[in-house]
């Protein structure tokens, strides 16, 4: 009836800058959907288990640090544990050209790196969510 | 956007089994009006055979309200750090505000839910944090977060903490929802109680000043009791002048029944010092909600005022109802009401029973 998107931007790993995942989050806001922003420093475990009691439709995580060959793979892992590989998994942040199709193997479904227009991000997730 | 529905027998007892997605998707389903949400609810709700006769409050549920930047949040962590150290399931409820340009919002209440800076909570089961949009509706509450509450009982959550959104001056729908209100407040720099004005006062159950760590703490204490003192003779004043029942006792605009006055021979509310920051004053304040939760279930206030709340959830619903009821009528009554406003030929009370009474009558004209 009044369904929204709604999205969890989230930051797996240690690295402390988050200014690329706040303005993801304001540019989907503003797109009119419902974002949940959990902060730095999250496990997967974390991600995974704010995922499913907030009932997203997308988690967007984001990555500085490196670590996105390891963390990106462990949350879709931990995901699919849940019952729950419905849910659209998208990667932002410093993500190698070569590390792409690792993990969209992996069920990353987009990777989304610096410069990207957000209306990009936005129609990915229009588009994409409505299909599911 | 359309998902699979689940029959509402199928989803009560995955919730009951402790399925965390499928209490999430219950959560959404009451939040977006989706018909099948009130009946899974309802059949959650139902006697099994393990819980033939289900109490009638197996729960608190613990409204934290003030104004923003008040440390609510911040506070509500260390409530779930104590009572998830006594071993108590506890469910949260988060409200934040939406845009009233895109609809959105952005939800940012888990941040400071999360344990410890240093160590974190890890991903624990016996905790259920939700976000929640305002999606429109003032008074610091969401439309379904009543029910929304109720599931999480249901789902055998005992203490539940709903946080409202940053108040101002007359948010109050709290004490509809809430058995115990918790009113958060912090030293101010003025030498006046600004932040927590009428209205907002009468709700507090428990207050709390925040940031007591900063200068003018134990003023703004001793402003708050002073504050309460007032008020309490006030409303003996009132109960004293005016039958409790008499329509007078109400509020000129409010769609709800107002909130019961004080007992008399209630205590006035605590006033406790925290500093949510370090967790000091957290104890006391824990103190002071089970005793209170203890006192209102011994002097049998816990259900009056549940069936209190019960009620004011249905008014309000009933008021959509209305306005729903009311875009559906046909023939342009109401913007040839408007222009008639505008030019002064009809009030604004006039045209309300004009568009009262043409719905009672199906939608055809007064």
């Amino acid at each position: 009836m009044n369904r929204k998107i709604r999205v969890l931007v989230a930051k797996p790993g240690l690295d402390g800058h988050d200014r690329g995942a706040k303005v993801v989050a304001r540019a989907l806001r503003d797109a009119g959907m419902e974002v949940i922003y959990t902060g730095l420093r999250q496990s997967p475990d974390q991600i995974v288990q704010a995922a499913i009691q907030e009932d997203v439709d997308v988690v967007a995580l984001s990555i500085l640090s490196g670590a996105h060959m390891t963390l990106f793979p462990r949350v879709t892992e931990l995901l699919a544990e849940k019952g729950a590989s419905d849910i659209l998994v998208l990667g932002g942040g410093v993500i190698p050209e070569d590390d792409v199709p690792f993990l969209k193997s992996k069920g990353v479904r987009a990777i989304f790196g610096p410069g990207t227009p957000t209306q990009a991000t936005i129609d990915f997730i229009e588009t994409n969510v409505a299909a599911r | 956007m359309t998902r699979a529905e689940p029959s509402s027998g199928e989803i009560a007892s995955r919730i009951l089994a402790g399925d965390e997605r499928a209490l999430a998707r219950l959560l959404s389903a009451l939040e977006d009006g989706d018909a099948w949400g009130v009946e899974s609810l309802k059949s959650l709700r139902a006697p099994t055979a393990e819980t033939p006769s289900r109490p009638q409050a197996s729960s608190h549920v613990i409204g934290v309200t003030g104004p923003p930047g008040s440390g609510k949040s911040t506070l509500v962590d260390k409530l779930i750090s104590a009572y998830r150290g006594r071993g108590e399931r506890v469910g949260v409820l988060a409200v934040d505000p939406s845009s009233p340009f895109s609809g959105g919002a952005l939800l940012g209440d888990r941040i400071r839910m999360q344990g410890s800076p240093r160590e974190g909570r890890a991903a624990d089961p016996g905790l259920f944090i939700r976000s929640l949009a305002s999606r429109g509706r003032l008074g610091g509450l969401s439309r379904a977060s009543a029910a929304m509450a109720r599931a999480l009982e249901a789902a055998g959550y005992g203490l539940i903490l709903v946080e409202t959104v940053g108040i101002g001056q007359s948010e109050v729908d709290i004490a509809r929802l809430a058995d115990t209100v918790v009113l958060v407040a912090m030293p101010s720099a003025g030498d006046d109680i600004q932040t927590i004005k009428a209205g907002v006062m009468e709700i507090g159950d428990i207050f709390v000043v925040n940031k007591a760590d900063r200068e003018g703490a134990d003023r703004a204490v001793r402003e708050l009791r002073s504050a309460l003192g007032l008020s309490r003779s006030a409303l003996e004043l009132r109960a004293s002048a005016v039958p409790r029942s008499a329509p007078e006792d109400r509020p000129l605009y409010a769609a709800h029944p107002a909130p019961a006055p004080r007992s008399p021979d209630d205590d006035l509310a605590p006033v406790l010092k925290t500093t949510a920051s370090t967790g000091e004053g957290v104890s006391e304040l824990v103190t002071a909600i089970d005793a209170r939760r203890e006192r209102l279930i011994a002097s049998g206030e816990f259900d009056a005022r549940r069936r209190r709340g019960a009620m004011a959830e249905a008014r309000f619903l009933l008021s959509s109802l209305v306005l729903e009821e009311l875009e559906s009528l046909e023939g342009g009554l109401e913007e040839e009401l408007a222009g008639r406003m505008v030019r002064g030929e009809v009030e604004a009370a006039e045209a309300a029973a004009l568009l009262f009474d043409s719905i009672r009558k199906g939608g055809k004209r007064a």
